[in-house]
């Protein structure tokens, strides 16, 4: 073993304390009951407590609008930020990122305070506002980023080949920004899913989420059945790295830098 | 010439990319089926002349016409050419058949007779067989066959090669010479080529078009370029060249390296300063000192595969370069001979440092955007305008460019024989001519200093 090996342990020791013993623990809670004895309850009650499923699924519904939304609204934003004709510096892409660098809840308390000084009802149209608001940033940045790099000369290939302006979006353009979309996709749907203080924040709790049930659960005490909630997210949210294209994102450095 | 013969005409084009002008009043034909070569060093503006033909820049001034009709403001996707890219551009998203078929897809050509041109043409560039390959798995030479393919099988009027061969390697690139040369004449397309390598560019081409400095240089056939160039620049930039300072003493009799020539070239004036180029392998070199027009004493002798490249210091102590398949021994006296027709007579661009300038007060005049200090000199005053000249040799390059009253960089560098003749690019963009025995590197940065009694003032402005 080479002497440099050594350096990997800090890390291994971080990577066991914080993410595998926290998995572990999460698995072993979801199959107990409160007093330690097996069971399948709790995975149980995710697909029959009307309450969880009915949040569950509630939260898939606003994690796809979400998703649609900051795509619908994120592509053109990132294809334009991209342009060197139509945007000629650096810092225009910059202010678009610029939110993130204030915490996400301060953000969201900021916009619910507007939304009630405006009268406006708090409700799903000001979740998904906030819920587009948060995340927009991590959709146009990936798909800016895929695009920034991608080389003129296809453009100039295609148009020389006779595509017209939106042809030359269609068949190449848009094929070539896939893995920036995907990686945007996923950098918004995936947390989405787990939310759970925007939609305290903006709805005034009228709309529960599947993470504020989680949340929920804890907060009362109820371990187990928190934990085996935690873990079937955290099982689907797996799943939607396997959709095709994810895998191939992943790899790609179409990704937040 | 039959108006039907010309397929693209340029007129008066210019272009300049943030106030600084890359092509300055382009003037060009090209031919119906012609190879045509634009020939010049990185950044001359070849390039960017390619890319206004092919549409992907607009022109600010002049117009290009393809078949009579102007096409300057046309967008490029209905311009009917196509491009070979310098670094391919093929779609890696796309494989080899999707690549070559997505013009014809495009036009909406049937699928089978997709199929059927596909297959033709990648035939053509050697690359059957290779239809469902990845275009990232293929090495450079096959995308460069490919992207040929594509472009070829939209069965364009005129090809665009934007420096096609310049990434592969060199046995690769001369086969891909010959392949080229080949489909031109096979196809009969007019192929317009960019490239920097004047070899690659005397091979292929029925026209070269030499350019530097945004301007057309020369446009000439292979031999003419190279046997009868220009200027010097043309000159030097093709093929090794002795270039050397020269007096026309009358038709067909030139004098150089302190002899007398007789050579083919007239009407130039009696005891004209001129430039010759005389070509290395033109100059005949022999033992044998009898029959000799010069003698000289051999410096250094180097072979090089075919020949021998030897430098030979003459009598009159010039600096030569002679290339010979007979190695001559260094330190040797020997003798040279040039046929009247080797001598190509070129006439100066000119033959001091001339620029307008304004006196500023009685003692220093503003040229070329600095005051020089120029002594007091009778009938001039403040206010006045001038001419100022000052000959090359007056010239004084300084280490340091913040000594002296201008600093600049050596944009050109020639060698005379017996002096180094530079151009000097002044921060104001004012260029200055300068012989110098000094060695000087391309790029190096100078401070210049004149002194005040080499300054030639006259007035130029309206008497009062």
């Amino acid at each position: 073993m080479g002497k440099r090996s050594s350096w990997v342990i800090p890390y291994f020791i971080f990577l066991v304390l914080f993410v595998v013993l926290p998995l572990v623990l999460i698995a072993v809670y979801a199959f107990q009951d409160s007093y330690g004895h097996f069971t399948l309850s709790n995975i149980f009650a995710f697909f029959t407590d009307p309450k969880i499923v009915n949040s569950f699924l509630v939260s898939m519904e606003v994690a796809l609008e979400n998703t649609l939304i900051c795509l619908l609204i994120g592509y053109p934003v990132a294809y334009i930020l991209a342009d060197r004709d139509l945007n000629r510096s650096a810092v225009t892409a910059m202010l678009f990122i610029l939110p993130m660098w204030i915490n996400a809840l301060m953000r969201t308390m900021a916009t619910a305070e507007i939304f009630s000084w405006l009268g406006i009802h708090l409700g799903k149209g000001t979740l998904l506002f906030g819920m587009a608001y948060d995340y927009l940033p991590f959709m146009i940045y990936p798909i800016y980023n895929q695009l920034n790099k991608m080389d003129r000369s296809y453009i100039e290939a295609a148009q020389d080949l006779g595509a017209t302006p939106s042809q030359v979006f269609r068949k190449v353009t848009l094929p070539l920004s896939m893995p920036g979309v995907v990686s945007g996709i996923m950098m918004v749907f995936m947390p989405t899913v787990s939310t759970f203080a925007i939609s305290e924040i903006l709805t005034n709790n009228t709309i529960q989420l599947f993470g504020s049930v989680i949340q929920e659960q804890f907060y009362n005490m109820m371990w187990n059945q928190g934990a085996a909630l935690a873990l079937v997210m955290l099982l689907l949210i797996g799943l939607t790295t396997l959709l095709p294209g994810g895998k191939n994102a992943a790899e790609q450095e179409g990704g937040l830098i | 010439m039959n108006p039907n013969e010309i397929i693209i005409n340029i007129e008066h084009l210019s272009k300049s990319f943030n106030g600084k002008k890359v092509l300055d009043d382009i003037n060009l034909y090209v031919k119906r089926g012609e190879f045509i070569t634009l020939l010049g060093p990185s950044g001359c503006g070849k390039t960017t002349l390619l890319r206004q033909i092919a549409g992907f820049l607009q022109p600010d001034e002049g117009v290009i016409t393809m078949d009579g009709k102007d096409i300057s403001q046309v967008p490029p996707h209905k311009r009917k050419l196509n491009t070979v890219f310098q670094r391919y551009a093929l779609f890696p998203h796309l494989d080899v058949y999707d690549n070559v078929a997505f013009g014809l897809k495009l036009a909406k050509v049937p699928e089978d007779e997709i199929a059927a041109r596909v297959k033709k043409y990648l035939k053509l560039v050697s690359m059957s067989d290779y239809e469902d390959r990845d275009v990232n798995t293929l090495s450079g030479g096959q995308q460069q066959r490919i992207a040929i393919a594509r472009a070829l099988v939209n069965q364009p009027s005129v090809l665009l090669l934007d420096e096609p061969l310049s990434a592969l390697d060199l046995k690769m690139r001369k086969d891909m010479q010959i392949e080229l040369k080949e489909m031109h004449q096979k196809l009969g397309i007019t192929f317009i080529y960019v490239t920097h390598d004047q070899e690659e560019a005397l091979t292929l081409s029925d026209t070269v078009v030499v350019m530097n400095e945004g301007r057309i240089q020369q446009i000439g056939t292979p031999t003419d370029i190279y046997n009868e160039p220009r200027n010097e620049f043309v000159a030097d930039f093709i093929g090794e060249s002795n270039i050397l300072n020269a007096t026309m003493l009358c038709d067909r009799k030139v004098s150089f390296i302190g002899h007398d020539f007789d050579c083919v070239d007239e009407g130039f004036g009696e005891n004209a300063p001129v430039d010759v180029v005389v070509r290395p392998e033109d100059i005949y070199i022999m033992k044998n000192l009898n029959g000799a027009q010069f003698t000289g004493t051999v410096k250094s002798c180097i072979f090089k595969g075919v020949h021998y490249e030897m430098f030979v210091n003459t009598d009159s102590g010039n600096e030569l370069m002679i290339q010979d398949y007979n190695a001559f021994e260094v330190g040797s006296t020997v003798g040279m001979l040039i046929r009247p027709e080797d001598i190509q007579v070129m006439r100066k661009a000119c033959t001091c440092n001339v620029f307008d300038g304004v006196m500023t007060s009685d003692e220093t005049v503003e040229v070329f955007g600095v005051e020089l200090e120029c002594g007091a000199r009778e009938g001039l005053s403040k206010g006045d305008e001038v001419s100022v000249e000052f000959d090359f040799d007056k010239v004084e390059l300084l280490d340091n460019k913040e000594d002296g009253a201008e600093h600049g960089f050596v944009s050109f560098i020639l060698y005379k024989g017996d002096r180094y003749h530079l151009t000097v690019t002044t921060d104001g963009g004012y260029k200055i001519l300068v012989d110098t025995n000094e060695v000087w590197d391309k790029l190096d940065l100078v401070g210049i200093s004149i002194r005040p009694e080499d300054l030639r003032i006259s007035r130029t402005g309206k008497e009062e």
